[in-house]
């Protein structure tokens, strides 16, 4: 949703002799261009502080496999983060790849659910990280009794990242064409053939794209971790509690004693959603241009 | 089975999407259902002036005032805003009207990047390079107000970036081109017309912007301090709503615990408030 290539390209400056602006409106200009440095200068800032104190640390006793207070490896929080990303993702991605076909394919648009559906995606994108955490401790930790694993902070994260999917298939099935729509009935296709084979396929680069920012985004949450899923430093399985890697960087801060290696963990993190942030604009990209095709 | 499935797969996936749709509306419900059910409980017990307008928080003599919390998450929230809004406005003025392609180009995905860096990532940077910074050349510990309203205000910039860019997008171009016409410069007629035009949506990203900032935890947790106390001077520490629960979650019991997640409770309201008047401007301006 934020990449979408915009229709309406920066302002044709050709005229010819234009007038010469008043001193109030070039300095605002100037600002701008401040504002601008500014933005991207923080950003540099931050990327080069973490990757130079980082970097000469990521030895490999950092991925040593057991985890111990000597080495205060962070293998066993990589392994997490991925199981966390791949369950919360396996319960999320159907339900919003579902639900935004619902919206966009099926329903009536106006329709009172589909405006309570609207509704609801989007007070849950606005809820904080911690009321997440609130909620998920007391639902799936104490009243299912799950307790502190990765599941419980899957679920949790399934529920955080649902809206994002959700709104990014629906967005991406009404971008394409109503013609491949009509084609495909013309051929005798039925609604769910034609969703499932001629609609679907086209929006997928959005979906992805969508998907790869909710990796980013799981791998980065950490307040709603820390009650869920727990700060055990062990390679967890479904149902025993384990740290992610960005639940490790907090608690390594916190602990004060491996700050070195605290900042090789950001690296990791950092590179993570890098990643995953490139691979969603290329992702992205692609959809605009089949969508306009 | 398989016969089953050919003559009913319409309907039978319809239900799947259907269902699926529903699973939004659930989990709100479930969150409400939850938060309330455990948070008023300890309003049976602790009436809710007290918790409300109370200055004094001590768990260990039963005392539960949050009215310090309250007026941190506002206060960091608006020095968050004092750098974030100018700063991102100007720069999605730039993106959108004095930058080439080139660099608007580099631009997108670095705001994006911003976007994506975790938060406890910005507490590390926060606590490891400005609070160090802070305390070297001002005095006190470091971790405060200014710090966290700083790391706040970078943190809202490509929220308030992306739709100010998008506002500013969304306004028709014959505006720029009659103020040409006119005899306004190319700087004159972005800030006199397409600025002023732009204005109710980039007032309604300010207002997501809001809704994030007061939300944010883990930044904050680091740099912050998170003393308890009514916030004043910008050097010293202060502790917001979301900071209370995340600190105390971990060893609180009954009552103590009841009022994090009261705490919670009002930060929830505090949140849907501000998310409505996003939703509510965005609706008036579709309206327009």
């Amino acid at each position: 949703m934020r990449f979408r290539k915009k229709k309406n390209r920066p302002l044709d400056l050709s005229v010819p002799s234009r007038p010469r602006a008043h001193l109030g409106a070039r300095v605002l200009k100037a600002l701008c261009w401040l504002a601008g440095a500014f933005t991207l200068g923080i950003l540099l800032t931050m990327v080069a502080y973490i990757l130079m104190r980082g970097i000469p640390y990521l030895s490999p006793a950092m991925f040593a496999v057991k985890y111990t207070s000597k080495n205060a490896s962070m293998l066993h929080a990589i392994v997490n983060t991925f199981l966390m990303t791949g369950l919360a993702l396996l319960m999320s991605v159907p339900l919003g790849v579902f639900s935004g076909i619902y919206l966009a394919e099926y329903a009536k648009p106006g329709s009172r659910l589909v405006k309570l559906i609207r509704v609801t995606a989007e007070t849950l994108a606005g809820i904080p990280s911690i009321v997440y955490a609130l909620f998920g401790t007391l639902a799936f930790v104490v009243t299912l009794g799950i307790g502190l694993s990765i599941i419980s902070g899957a679920l949790t994260l399934a529920i955080m990242t649902l809206p994002l999917i959700l709104r990014q298939t629906e967005e991406s099935l009404l971008s394409v064409p109503l013609s491949y729509r009509e084609g495909s009935f013309a051929l005798g296709a039925g609604k769910l053939r034609t969703t499932m084979r001629i609609v679907l396929p086209v929006a997928t680069p959005g979906i992805l794209a969508a998907v790869l920012l909710s990796i980013g985004r799981i791998t980065g949450e950490t307040a709603a971790l820390i009650f869920t899923a727990g700060t055990a430093t062990r390679m967890a399985s479904l149902f025993k509690s384990g740290r992610t890697l960005s639940v490790h960087l907090y608690q390594l801060q916190q602990e004060g004693r491996y700050i070195n290696e605290a900042f090789a963990v950001a690296v990791v993190l950092l590179l993570i959603v890098a990643l995953m942030n490139g691979l969603s604009f290329v992702a992205a990209k692609r959809l605009s241009r089949k969508g306009s095709a | 089975m398989k016969a089953y499935w050919n003559r009913h797969s319409e309907r039978i996936m319809w239900g799947l999407f259907l269902a699926s749709a529903c699973v939004c509306v659930l989990a709100v419900a479930a969150i409400c259902i939850f938060l309330v059910a455990n948070g008023l409980p300890f309003f049976t017990q602790y009436p809710v002036g007290a918790f409300l307008t109370g200055t004094e928080w001590a768990p260990l003599r039963n005392v539960f005032g949050i009215l310090p919390m309250i007026v941190g998450s506002f206060y960091v929230t608006f020095g968050a805003l004092l750098l974030g809004a100018p700063v991102g406005i100007l720069t999605a003025v730039l993106m959108a009207y004095f930058a080439g392609s080139r660099v608007v180009k580099v631009m997108k995905p670095c705001v994006a990047l911003l976007a994506g860096i975790p938060s406890v990532v910005y507490g590390f940077f926060g606590v490891m390079l400005l609070v160090p910074l802070v305390r070297t050349t001002l005095g006190g510990t470091g971790k405060s107000v200014l710090v966290a309203s700083v790391l706040l205000g970078i943190m809202i910039l490509p929220t308030i970036i992306q739709t100010a860019e998008a506002a500013l997008n969304a306004v028709p171009r014959p505006y720029y081109e009659a103020s040409l016409a006119l005899g306004a410069s190319h700087e004159g007629s972005v800030f006199r017309v397409m600025l002023p035009a732009a204005r109710s949506g980039i007032m309604s990203g300010i207002v997501l912007a809001i809704g994030r900032a007061i939300g944010e935890t883990m930044a904050i947790i680091m740099v912050a301090g998170n003393n308890p106390r009514m916030p004043g001077d910008i050097l010293k520490g202060v502790r917001t709503l979301t900071v209370n629960v995340l600190m105390e979650m971990g060893y609180a019991a009954d009552l103590h615990e009841e009022s994090l997640i009261a705490t919670g409770l009002v930060l929830f309201v505090i949140v849907m408030a501000v998310n409505f008047l996003f939703s509510f401007m965005n609706k008036r301006r579709a309206l327009q």
